[in-house]
């Protein structure tokens, strides 16, 4: 099991919490057993959970944007304030899809190219970690001959990685790519041998009852008793590739959210920058949820 | 029941040890049976008599260290379908709906012999057999324990097998449960007149649904003590049972087995 126990800090290789955590979903399941429900009474719920969970971010949201409007008003200060970054950078703020010339185009542009990038490096990292993953986890000898490699290649920082991509590609694109696909393919490999190990026994004497063949075996009976941790995975590598494309990015040049950055740090323009990690971030929050709630809507059932 | 020369299942001195390191540990010798076909019989023995080795064993999924397990006359030494199995905590698979765990097996099975509309129907057809006909939408966590082990048999007999081995299968089931799922086997076992081998622990149990009781010694290297046939007449009715004197008399045979010659070893896990 050394790949269980040195897996930490990346193999968490927990369930996806059950659903009942979250009170929006209980609202919903709640509404759904009794459809007697009135619609007044569902819109009012509505109107409690909004209260319940939207307002108390909202609140914190404005105190710290005052907090930080006071910290930096004084002249010379270092950092623009929120109503400067507001004044000079509400074309970026509003118009997301503006395009002007070939540097000249909204950041919702840029982020999409570098979603794409995402969408290439984390696919290709989800299918190679997935199928490396199950082989681990399910051979003995694959295991001890790949894992100690794995797990030293695991910590080189991705960065690291783009020198030699660059010169073994020859294009800042591909290399890129490949810093997505190499950085997020850890965790979900890991993760992935771990639920494929943890295939309890008594799954697979059903499959040998049954005599199903080795493809059978892994599509219907591994994959979906392993699921629960792939997606635990695939959650943990998609925050990593959006970690590590805003940074490659910024070395490549090109177009994208990271070289935008760069750029804006260049030319001296601090509120473009701010404006950039707002988007950054509200991306890498929208991509973890998407990750999450398919992992919830595949397993939706697999919790025994 | 027939009762030819030749039995139906034939367990030919069949030994098993586990090898751990240097040490070898003895948990079956020259285990001996002859069963019919469409008897019932129960295993029944102390925890760690390797009851549920010999199960594997004859499900296919341990292999033997001597010996053979002949099935009408051929070995057999790995898992299929003609010898179903049903755990003792029922492996129903939790992503797949009730329907769903009874059609994997079928449609593996019966892909070439059904068409999909036989198989459907036989799905549905099993599913009633064990009263689950409410529930083929239902997912195993919806379930309760006594329903899951009702799909998890109708899933073994879906399969048409030569052989039902159950592997105390109501173990984990509470009292009154367990005696409505025995009632359905029973039913199950006088309507198909499969041939079925149960691992149990409960006296009561084996003597009410067995036509045969194997009772085994204590481990290690336990085998066959004693082969108690139970003459009570099918269908069997556990409120008239529990006053028939030939009912008490192999009751007290057993227990006798099982607490003054076979005592139990001291509790040492």
């Amino acid at each position: 099991m050394t790949l269980a126990s040195t897996g930490d800090g990346y193999a968490h290789a927990s369930a996806p919490a059950p659903a009942t955590g979250n009170p929006g979903k209980v609202l919903n399941s709640a509404a759904a057993v009794s459809p007697a429900f009135s619609l007044s009474r569902r819109a009012r719920r509505a109107w409690i959970w909004t209260l319940q969970n939207a307002l108390p971010p909202a609140l914190t949201t404005a105190l710290l944007l005052l907090i930080w409007q006071i910290a930096f008003s004084q002249p010379g200060a270092s950092l623009p304030t929120p109503s400067i970054v507001w004044s000079e950078s509400k074309d970026l703020i509003l118009q997301p899809f503006y395009w002007a010339g070939s540097q000249d185009i909204g950041l919702g542009w840029r982020i999409l190219t570098s979603l794409q990038r995402v969408a290439v490096g984390f696919g290709l990292a989800a299918i190679a970690g997935i199928a490396i993953g199950a082989l681990i986890g399910q051979s003995i000898w694959a295991m001890r001959g790949l894992d100690p490699i794995f797990q030293v290649l695991r910590t080189v920082p991705p960065l690291a990685w783009l020198p030699i991509s660059l010169a073994a590609f020859r294009d800042a694109n591909p290399s890129a790519i490949f810093v997505i696909f190499i950085t997020s393919i850890w965790p979900i490999l890991i993760n992935t041998a771990v639920g494929i190990r943890n295939v309890p026994q008594d799954y697979r004497n059903v499959a040998a009852v049954l005599r199903l063949n080795t493809l059978e075996l892994f599509f219907k009976v591994m994959l979906p008793s392993a699921a629960p941790y792939i997606f635990t995975g695939l959650r943990i590598g998609i925050g990593l590739s959006w970690l590590a494309i805003v940074a490659a990015e910024m070395l490549t040049g090109g177009v994208g959210i990271g070289f935008f950055i760069w750029d804006a740090w260049n030319s001296s323009k601090l509120p473009d920058i701010v404006v950039a990690l707002v988007y950054i971030g509200l991306v890498g929050f929208v991509l973890d949820r998407l990750v999450s709630a398919a992992g919830r809507f595949v397993t939706r059932s697999a919790t025994p | 029941m027939s009762k030819d020369n030749d039995p139906y299942l034939k367990l030919d001195h069949i030994a098993k040890s586990f090898q751990r390191g240097s040490t070898t540990t003895e948990v079956l010798r020259d285990i001996q049976l002859a069963i019919a076909d469409g008897e019932y019989i129960s295993i029944i023995g102390h925890s760690g008599c390797g009851k549920s080795t010999l199960l594997n064993i004859i499900g296919g999924l341990t292999p033997v260290t001597k010996g053979a397990v002949l099935l009408q006359n051929r070995e057999v030494n790995s898992p299929g379908p003609e010898r179903a199995i049903v755990f003792q905590n029922h492996s129903l698979l939790p992503w797949l709906s009730v329907y769903d765990n009874v059609a994997i097996a079928v449609n593996k099975v019966f892909s070439g012999r059904k068409s999909r509309a036989e198989r459907d129907e036989w799905i549905k057809h099993n599913l009633a057999l064990v009263h689950m006909s409410h529930a083929l939408e239902k997912f195993p966590s919806e379930l309760s324990g006594g329903m899951k082990q009702r799909v998890g048999i109708a899933r073994a007999l879906s399969l048409e097998p030569k052989i039902l081995l159950l592997d105390e299968p109501f173990g984990a089931l509470d009292a009154l449960t367990r005696a409505h799922l025995q009632d359905s086997v029973m039913e199950i076992h006088s309507r198909l007149k499969n041939t079925m081998i149960m691992i149990t622990h409960d006296v009561d149990e084996a003597v009410l649904l067995s036509d045969r009781i194997v009772m085994m010694t204590n481990g290690p290297a336990a085998t066959i003590g004693e082969v108690l046939t139970v003459p009570l007449a099918r269908p069997r009715d556990r409120l008239a049972l529990v006053s028939d004197a030939t009912y008490t008399q192999c009751r007290a045979t057993v227990i006798e087995f099982l607490y003054a010659r076979h005592k139990a070893p001291s509790l040492v896990a």
